[in-house]
């Protein structure tokens, strides 16, 4: 197959508080040989933020960068649920009634684009992994197989829910890829309560102690069921557990030291690369005890 | 006809003893539902096996369960596909896992409590009309249109299995949840109503509001009806920030503002500017910061050290709110634009009332976007 070539939206918070994520990806799509046309021109998703404000507003924005992601000619990915979230549901409602989108068109028009959905398509990174690259594929590249590394998935709900925008009605399948991509990477699925709830993040700065609550719980329930790392394809849910987990510990009054990792960096390791060419360096949760498992010999 | 197993979470109360769990074996056809199954194993296996239902057709709402973890109708969830989402990860031969309702007490099998919780939550909304003045001497008269809005939110048939599936109710019982939320927007979008901008501060400043809500959209999957409460939820928040500009105790308001005003300016997120306008916008903006506010920003500062220490945040000026880059070239400008114009005049899209299109070029009428027979009548709402 020849080189996939993808419309990148790295979105804000991989080169804000989580750049790892953002290095981890480059240095995954190259050894993998997926090029990477980086949409900087394009804005923010809104989070659901902007959509809560203002719908139109966050319908004009997404549009745009559809449209700027169309100008390069290949399908667009992220490496943020959120992200895929809030842009899919702006890209239902543009592909849903043309002459609401020929007047969110109308506004482009200034900067000379047009979103045109005959052909769109938006992936988060596990989604573009699982369906275009393949995991047998994937697997053919794996240098250092995660034997012996239980590892906890946790998607984020913004790719998980609601099922019906996101693509789940052609493709059932997207809430198990988490777990089908860390056994092809070699390692361990570790089956515990929280993998597909809610990290709390989009309360943190209104509702903190609830917000910390789900982190916290769903970082124990993790510990409690055996875990090494988490691994997330979502940088907000990072940030609530991992670079929150010390104040999540204090809310749900018990220690917690559990490594967070983002996707590309758990791909990373299988492909052989350093920790700390990955960022891994850079978590709050220490990194050290997947570090030191993979270095172990594989268990019998 | 084909053979299933239903393994159902069972409790007991006069037994004194805990929870457990019972396997039965039906057979019936898979396009019938588990309340089916369900049924046949009370009439041929254990009469005592509780469960609530009435209607058997998605109307009434009494036979909320949660299926392989999903809270759902189990009228409305037909037995072959549940039982083929319960051996998706293995193609085996895995039960169909059949449990009560989450976040409210079980009263016998599957049976639960949905007066102490689900509602109490709606009588806390003050679920009535409060118009101004005596009433008209005959019925109120309303222009057609303005009732649109909150059609979605009449079709709640008060079964609970949002409550059921909420993630912010788990970690916080108090929340009001979706449902009773779902009910204020039906009273707050209501133009007969006369105490919408009382509803919304009550909503608004209450810690257990709507600014509780996680944004998880567990509700929305769990609605039998389409209501989609969390949709709901952000109507309300759009109307107290937007509509009324009300600037509550849990700085649900600045927040928002504070997040539309970074990229309108900046393109991409501020994090640390976000952080810091969203407790505090005294320190750039007009309004004083409240003393909640400072020790939201106060809470915050060991974590931007850690983050700080960890290189997390690359670098200190990273912490220095204002000096994240904007958009390169004229896109910054072009940003500005698209907010002037959406700013000016907004367009709210409701798919559930428009309808998504069969076809690609399919005609738009313009203002009678809205098929009458879109538009559902009130169920009884004391059904349940």
């Amino acid at each position: 197959m020849a080189g996939l070539k993808l419309a990148y939206w790295p979105g804000c918070v991989s080169r804000g508080f989580t750049t790892e994520l953002h290095g981890s990806m480059a240095l995954v799509a190259e050894r993998l040989g997926i090029e990477l046309v980086e949409l900087d021109r394009a804005n923010c998703s809104g989070a659901g933020v902007i959509a809560e404000h203002n719908q139109e507003l966050a319908d004009t924005l997404n549009a745009r960068t559809f449209a700027l992601a169309q100008q390069t000619g290949a399908p667009m990915m992220n490496i943020c649920s959120t992200c895929q979230g809030a842009q899919s549901e702006c890209q239902q409602r543009l592909d849903a009634d043309s002459g609401y989108r020929a007047h969110i068109n109308e506004t482009l028009a200034a900067e000379g684009l047009s979103y045109d959905p005959d052909g769109f398509s938006n992936k988060n990174f596990l989604w573009v992994l699982v369906e275009d690259y393949g995991l047998d594929k994937l697997k053919a590249e794996v240098k250092r197989p995660l034997e012996g590394l239980k590892v906890g998935p946790f998607y984020g709900c913004y790719i998980l829910r609601p099922k019906h925008r996101l693509g789940y009605d052609e493709r059932p399948d997207r809430d198990l890829y988490l777990e089908q991509l860390i056994e092809a990477l070699g390692g361990e699925v570790v089956e515990y309560d929280g993998a597909r709830k809610c990290c709390g993040f989009p309360i943190i700065t209104m509702a903190r102690e609830v917000s910390l609550r789900q982190a916290g719980t769903h970082v124990g329930d993790a510990l409690d069921a055996g875990a090494d790392c988490l691994v997330t394809p979502c940088p907000l849910c990072h940030l609530n557990l991992d670079m929150q987990q010390p104040e999540a510990a204090k809310i749900v009054n018990r220690d917690l030291e559990l490594a967070v990792l983002h996707l590309p960096q758990l791909v990373g390791l299988a492909l052989g690369f350093e920790p700390k060419q990955l960022g891994m360096g850079r978590h709050i949760a220490s990194t050290e005890w997947v570090q030191e498992r993979l270095a172990a010999p594989a268990p019998a | 006809m084909a053979a299933y197993t239903l393994k159902v979470r069972r409790f007991q109360p006069e037994s004194g003893d805990g929870p457990y769990w019972e396997t039965f074996d039906v057979e019936l056809d898979p396009t019938l539902s588990v309340l089916d199954g369900l049924l046949q194993a009370k009439d041929r296996d254990d009469g005592s096996l509780a469960v609530r239902c009435s209607c058997r057709a998605a109307i009434c709402g009494s036979c909320g369960v949660k299926i392989n973890g999903q809270s759902a109708l189990a009228c409305k969830t037909q037995i072959g596909e549940a039982k083929e989402i319960a051996n998706r990860r293995d193609g085996g031969s895995e039960p169909i896992v059949v449990e009560p309702m989450g976040n409210m007490p079980v009263i016998k099998d599957l049976v639960t409590d949905m007066e102490s919780t689900h509602w109490t939550k709606i009588r806390r909304v003050t679920p009535w009309l409060l118009p101004e003045g005596d009433p008209p001497e005959r019925e109120y008269i309303v222009p057609p249109e303005s009732m649109i809005d909150i059609t979605q939110s009449m079709a709640c048939i008060q079964c609970g299995a949002c409550v059921s599936s909420c993630l912010s109710m788990e970690a916080d019982p108090d929340f009001i949840g979706p449902a009773a939320l779902a009910k204020a927007y039906r009273f707050v979008g209501d133009p007969r109503d006369a105490e919408t901008e009382e509803r919304l501060h009550d909503l608004a400043n209450d810690p257990h509001g709507i600014y509780d809500c996680t944004h998880c959209f567990s509700c929305i999957d769990a609605c039998p009806k389409g209501v989609a409460p969390m949709d709901q939820i952000m109507r309300l928040r759009r109307k107290a920030t937007a509509g009324y500009e009300i600037d509550d105790h849990n700085n649900g308001m600045r927040h928002e503002h504070a997040f539309v005003k970074i990229i309108e300016s900046k393109g991409t997120l501020d994090e640390s500017l976000l952080l810091q306008e969203s407790f505090a916008p005294g320190l750039k903006g007009k309004l004083a910061p409240r003393p909640g506010a400072i020790k939201g920003l106060i809470e915050s500062i060991p974590t931007a050290i850690r983050g700080l220490r960890s290189g997390k945040m690359r670098s200190l000026p990273k912490l220095i709110p204002g000096i994240h880059p904007k958009l390169p070239g004229d896109a910054q400008d072009n940003v500005r634009r698209i907010y002037a114009h959406a700013e000016d005049h907004s367009v709210e899209l409701n798919l559930y009332i428009r309808g998504e299109e069969a076809e690609e070029d399919a005609p738009v009428p313009e203002a009678e976007a809205v098929p009458a027979a879109a538009i559902e009548p009130e169920p009884d709402e004391g059904g349940g």
